[in-house]
């Protein structure tokens, strides 16, 4: 038995920062990269103002250091987005540094791609083969052959160099595989886009109404945070949802959907507030067009026949539509996140975009915020070339109102099999697992067969860095400085993110990476700076802000300017008629339905249920599911399946079975929470397990990815994303 | 002198384990153990479901029957709040504790002690609140002093209807949830 009680040894060394805490003061101590250098055998306690990369959020955050060891990771109380509380990630990002599957040294690939066999050589090395690669191909085919993939801020210095480069092709799956069908269908609305963090005000709210959405289990930490609140103020939560998910516990009134029936709710609901006198009259006389078109196309939307097609009881569906109407305009259809579900996720993001019109809600408070952000000037770089060729990702502009900033994933990948328009003969993928990012990962892997060059930059080996012929190891968020953050929200503020800890092995961060690379590639004029502190204070100076400040403080906020209309923000609409499109002449044009349609779901065959996926508050992505911390919350994922049916099948809570999807595909072994929580025609799992990478050794295997059964997609011909929720599974009793 | 106890709002709580991870890098509490977690109670039929979720953790019992059990004097309550904690140095890990009580929150540290929730009593000292209550994201959890009727506690407690888990064992726990 140890002589020294842990809990006294507790007590003494929190003390020493606590204290200052209760002054009202909070003493940062902070440490560059450079002054903590050597550093580790330091004896005490020091805490390092940052922002959190364990989801995109970017939530402000502190880090405390204990005799040289990472300790704890709090919020930030200066902090809008976190109010000094982070989500159950950002405070077990302590294991994203202590992650033993870690990136230890850059790799060159020796055996076959995807064997996962490598040789370490020196950053240099690295360095010399990319380089020497991207130039033969950027001499061959032009530099329009390479594609630079991405997620997140870390990606924004490697993604200066690519553009120096040359190349037009620079992607995320974030609009593609997520929430561009939600932009575009409320930009073709109300002529702007939701944004990231969601421009919705639910802690003012009344009354909200979720489709799909799962907050609490997806842990957007300001949303869960206003729902709290929402909660505790007693407004009314209105939960459509095949699954009863964590906030139908919540809920006044919970609408057991049919998984791929949403737009004839909506469109019904539309309906009765027409019908019932009960929309807002005057909002859609005085700043509406094609009213009398909606109304009418929306007329043949009965509650009596939408239950037929979505099963959930008419007086239901008349219920919560009045709801709505009733706290209106401080009520509103909260527009989702990742909303690529059945391939016309566009046109039922514009019938929730016009059911809110219908409530007269744009930037009102109680339903959605005009967002304001602290102007940050850019760095003077010099101009990048022009492309010569147009892109590849979205030939002929096929899909009209595919986002040009984060691209078309899939068509690039496209065109990466087919060679047509152009050969794409590289891809330079920064922390984003495109194998489980992307549906059908044969697709996936065909596409990287014709590369000549395939380089992932990653924090830990997913399995898009096994295919790769270079992997480079890149610092964890804790030791690294990154780009300044300054999201749209309801205050303006800046954020910091600066090292906290040494990196334990040869990783390196994203600016260093970016900045060696451009001169490897005889570009590193576009890299004036010699160290990223040059690059931030130059912003921040510009700024007319405190540099220092800003590295004490972690966060700078701005003067508060109005956001709501109460506030005295304008009814101002930028689509092209200047009005809210209730009939969309843009969509018409390009032989669109300028009023969504309802189209009936394709029904499982016998014996199959809709594979559905989601998200679990301890996760991100497939990011995190090695991190040791996160991973003793929830080790490996759960099929959910309506108890009856595990019933029918003689399975039961814990069992372990495997799916198998409508073209044979096998999955994982996985487990079976058998509950009353689900519908019987749908089964759920939480994205991101699963993991095929062997050098994931702690997470190998645990669970199974609903990527690998995701092997249909429906492609949104509005604006190119992947609706991803049409595949059926049956159980497949494991052996 | 004051009673601690923690008054928990179940309509708030998402379940989503944020106060497990605070206690887990807090207290360097090792992977494979936890001194709280999430209780999830769901009744009913598909759709007309009811759903309690708790952040659950030793109750703080008033009556605690790990401490009349214990044979080596380790577990005791604090004259800090009336809490139960152990004294690590005088364990003998042989768990006794954790067959008499009725909420399983005890686990043998694999040093060989046996170990629980402390209401972080080496943060309430320093006026701070316990991890889990200054992490939560929902604000569901509240922490003060039970005997003091100006305090958060009491006062959530006389306003709303609550319970506290298995009252029958007559162990008097001080963790209440809000319904």
């Amino acid at each position: 038995m140890k002589s020294f009680s842990r809990r006294k040894f507790l007590q003494i060394s929190s003390a020493t920062f606590a204290s200052a805490a209760a002054l009202g003061t909070i003493n940062h101590v902070t440490k560059g990269s450079k002054l903590f250098a050597g550093d580790k055998t330091k004896t005490g306690t020091y805490q390092v103002p940052t922002y959190c990369n364990l989801c995109f959020w970017k939530c402000g955050a502190i880090a405390t250091v204990k005799d040289g060891k990472l300790w704890k990771i709090e919020g930030n109380p200066l902090d809008p987005l976190s109010n000094g509380r982070l989500c159950p990630r950002g405070t077990g990002g302590v294991g994203a540094y202590s992650d033993p599957t870690r990136l230890k040294s850059p790799l060159i690939r020796t055996g076959a791609r995807g064997n996962e066999s490598w040789k370490v050589v020196t950053w240099d090395e690295a360095f010399n083969y990319i380089a020497d690669k991207l130039n033969t191909i950027k001499a061959k085919h032009g530099p329009e052959a390479v594609a630079y993939f991405s997620h997140g801020i870390g990606g924004n210095f490697i993604k200066h160099t690519f553009k120096a480069f040359g190349t037009p092709h620079i992607f995320a799956p974030s609009f593609a595989q997520c929430r561009g069908p939600r932009e575009v269908g409320f930009e073709l609305t109300f002529g702007d886009v939701i944004g990231s963090p969601e421009r919705t005000d639910i802690k003012n709210t009344k009354c909200m109404a979720l489709i799909g959405s799962h907050l609490g289990e997806n842990m957007h930490n300001s949303q869960v945070q206003e729902l709290s609140q929402a909660v505790e103020n007693g407004a009314s939560i209105i939960v459509v949802d095949p699954r009863f998910s964590i906030v139908a516990g919540k809920a006044k009134y919970y609408l057991p959907i049919k998984p791929g029936t949403d737009m004839a709710l909506l469109l019904t609901w539309s309906n009765i507030l027409i019908k019932e006198g009960l929309y807002d009259k005057e909002y859609s006389e005085k700043y509406g067009i094609g009213f009398e078109q909606f109304a009418a196309e929306v007329s043949q939307y009965t509650p009596e026949w939408a239950y037929t097609e979505t099963g959930v009881e008419a007086k239901l569906i008349i219920e919560s539509a009045r709801e709505l109407a009733r706290y209106k305009p401080a009520s509103f259809i909260h527009p989702g996140r990742h909303v690529t579900w059945y391939g016309n996720d566009a046109q039922r993001s514009r019938a929730i975009a016009l059911l809110n019109a219908l409530l007269g809600n744009w930037n009102h408070k109680g339903a959605f915020w005009q967002p304001t952000k602290m102007p940050i000037p850019p760095y003077p770089y010099p101009a990048y070339p022009e492309a010569v060729m147009p892109r590849a990702d979205n030939p002929g502009k096929k899909y009209p109102w595919a986002g040009e900033e984060e691209g078309l994933t899939n068509g690039i990948r496209e065109a990466t099999i087919t060679g047509n328009p152009y050969p794409i003969k590289s891809w330079v993928v920064y922390a984003t697992n495109l194998m489980n990012a992307l549906p059908n990962q044969q697709e996936t892997l065909k596409a990287i067969q014709n590369l000549d060059l395939l380089v992932t930059i990653d924090v830990i080996p997913s399995e898009i860095a096994g295919y790769s012929d270079v992997v480079l190891p890149e610092s964890t968020y804790l030791e690294r400085y990154d780009d300044l953050h300054s999201s749209p929200f309801t205050t303006p503020f800046l954020g910091i993110r600066q090292p906290v800890i040494d990196s334990p092995d040869d990783q390196k961060p994203n600016w260093w990476i970016a900045k060696q690379l451009a001169g490897k590639l005889g570009l590193g004029h576009y890299f004036p700076w010699n160290d990223i502190e040059d690059y931030l204070k130059f912003r921040v100076d510009k700024a007319g802000l405190s540099y220092t400040e800003l590295k004490e403080k972690g966060i700078i906020l701005g003067a508060k300017k109005p956001v709501y209309i109460e506030e005295g923000v304008e009814e101002k609409f930028n689509t092209p008629s200047g009005k809210v499109e209730f009939y969309s002449t843009q969509l018409a044009e390009k032989g669109f339905d300028p009023i969504p349609k309802y189209e009936k779901p394709e029904e499982p065959p016998v014996g199959f249920m809709r594979l559905l996926f989601g998200r679990s508050p301890v996760h991100t992505f497939s990011m995190t599911q090695s991190n040791p911390i996160l991973q003793d919350m929830i080790e490996e994922n759960e099929v959910w399946i309506n108890i009856d049916i595990a019933k029918q099948y003689g399975i039961k809570n814990g069992d372990y079975i495997k799916l198998k999807n409508q073209d044979g595909m096998v999955s994982n072994k996985v487990k079976v929470k058998a509950t009353e929580r689900i519908r019987t025609d749908c089964v759920f799992m939480t994205h991101g397990f699963g993991h095929q990478s062997k050098a994931l050794f702690n997470t190998y295997q645990k669970g199974a990815s609903d990527s690998h059964l995701v092997t249909k997609y429906k492609t949104d011909p509005i604006m190119g994303g992947t609706g991803m929720n049409i595949n059926f599974v049956t159980i497949v009793r494991e052996a | 002198m004051a009673r601690y106890g923690m008054v928990i709002d179940t309509l708030k709580c998402v379940g989503c384990m944020d106060c497990v991870v605070a206690c887990k890098t807090e207290n360097e509490v090792p992977i494979g153990y936890n001194r709280d977690w999430i209780s999830y109670e769901t009744t009913g039929k598909f759709p007309s479901l009811h759903q309690e979720i708790r952040s659950e953790r030793c109750n703080q019992c008033d009556n605690p029957p790990c401490v009349y059990c214990c044979p080596c004097g380790a577990s005791h309550i604090s004259e800090t709040g009336g809490i139960v904690l152990v004294y690590e140095d005088k364990c003998s890990g042989c768990k006794a504790c954790m067959a008499a009580c009725p909420y399983g929150a005890r686990y043998i540290h694999p040093e060989g002690f046996a170990s629980k929730c402390t209401f972080c009593i080496h943060r309430v000292e320093t006026g701070e609140l316990p991890a889990c209550v200054s992490v939560c994201p929902t604000y569901c959890m509240s922490f003060g002093d039970l005997d003091d009727p100006q305090s958060d506690v009491s006062k959530l407690l006389a306003s709303r209807s609550n319970h506290s888990l298995i009252p029958e064992a007559g162990t008097k726990p001080q963790i209440y949830y809000l319904t």
